[in-house]
């Protein structure tokens, strides 16, 4: 079975991201004055697997090995059935 | 003695680092591609550069390389492995140092002669200073800010795991000499059984006179009397 998968990765929090304060002021300069703002990145990927359980922990797994660092980052997963 | 010089693409120090071991220091040592078996070493430096791009995160990629699975073995064995800038990024990210190592502060590449702190001065990298020892070495990152939860850092600090700290001309930890917001200070770190150093300034850019500095000789000087005497 082939499923989609979204992956969101952002920092925990409490933690001080000095390039989204930036924008953040950068925005503010621009008129646009915001009470926060995050920065997050977003995986898309399509993967086969005899199940949609089996495909989550895939992603999940691949989350923990690399694309999110688990000192920094929390992750988020959505998955469906795709095609 | 031989000493391994990994290099991935994108490592940018890697002939820095060659020079002063084989020139200045006078060791044996060679420039090891990743792809390339990691053998009949005695010893590993993770260079500094830009290893993949800095994709995903400064070091990600590289620590993932099947290679970095023969520096974990070199390292249970004792062995002394060293990474320097994008070395020590890649070294947290393979697991091999806890921790992390984020966009400094300001974000922006800091590129400076600063003054560490020789807070250990008892491991293979660190034995030929005096403790509190000031010393001037230069950093080049960008991602240079060490971040590790409450618990990594009071066990850094309780197993005397910090190497070096960023302090000013007097040895004082202070914010202003802190020059990318890194927690405590932090410029280098030991593993637990002391023999992986992990530090974000250059020692292969201050080991001779000419280059202002010959503080930096001393790291790699230790590292191998230690292999010496291994």
């Amino acid at each position: 079975m082939q499923y989609h998968a979204e992956v969101t990765i952002g920092l925990k929090s409490g933690m001080l991201d000095p390039e989204a304060t930036t924008i953040q002021k950068a925005l503010e300069n621009l008129g646009f004055p915001t009470d926060s703002l995050e920065m997050q990145k977003r995986f898309v990927l399509e993967l086969d697997a005899p199940s949609k359980d089996e495909a989550k922990s895939r992603v999940d797994e691949m989350c923990r090995r690399l694309l999110a660092n688990p000192v920094i980052h929390n992750f988020d997963i959505e998955i469906e059935e795709s095609g | 003695m031989k000493i391994a010089v990994l290099q991935f693409g994108g490592s940018n120090c890697d002939y820095d680092v060659l020079y002063v071991l084989t020139e200045v220091v006078g060791v044996d040592a060679e420039i090891v591609w990743y792809k390339d078996e990691l053998k009949g070493y005695d010893g590993v430096v993770v260079p500094g550069g830009f290893s993949y791009g800095d994709y995903l995160r400064a070091g990600a990629i590289a620590a993932r390389a099947p290679i970095m699975n023969s520096v974990r073995k070199m390292a249970d064995k004792g062995l002394p492995v060293v990474g320097i800038c994008n070395g020590f990024q890649i070294l947290v990210e393979s697991g091999l140092l806890p921790g992390a190592l984020m966009t400094n502060r300001y974000p922006k590449f800091r590129c400076d002669r600063v003054n560490l702190r020789v807070d250990n001065n008892t491991s293979p990298f660190t034995n030929s200073f005096k403790k509190g020892q000031v010393i001037r070495i230069p950093i080049a990152h960008m991602e240079g800010n060490y971040f590790a939860q409450e618990h990594t850092l009071s066990e850094l600090n309780s197993q005397d795991r910090v190497a070096f700290r960023y302090v000013d001309e007097q040895g004082n930890a202070t914010s202003e000499a802190n020059p990318n917001g890194s927690s405590e200070n932090i410029a280098g770190i030991l593993n637990e059984q002391g023999n992986i150093l992990g530090m974000m300034p250059h020692p292969e850019r201050a080991s001779e006179n000419i280059l202002g500095s010959k503080d930096g000789k001393k790291i790699f000087d230790s590292m191998v009397e230690y292999i010496s005497s291994f």
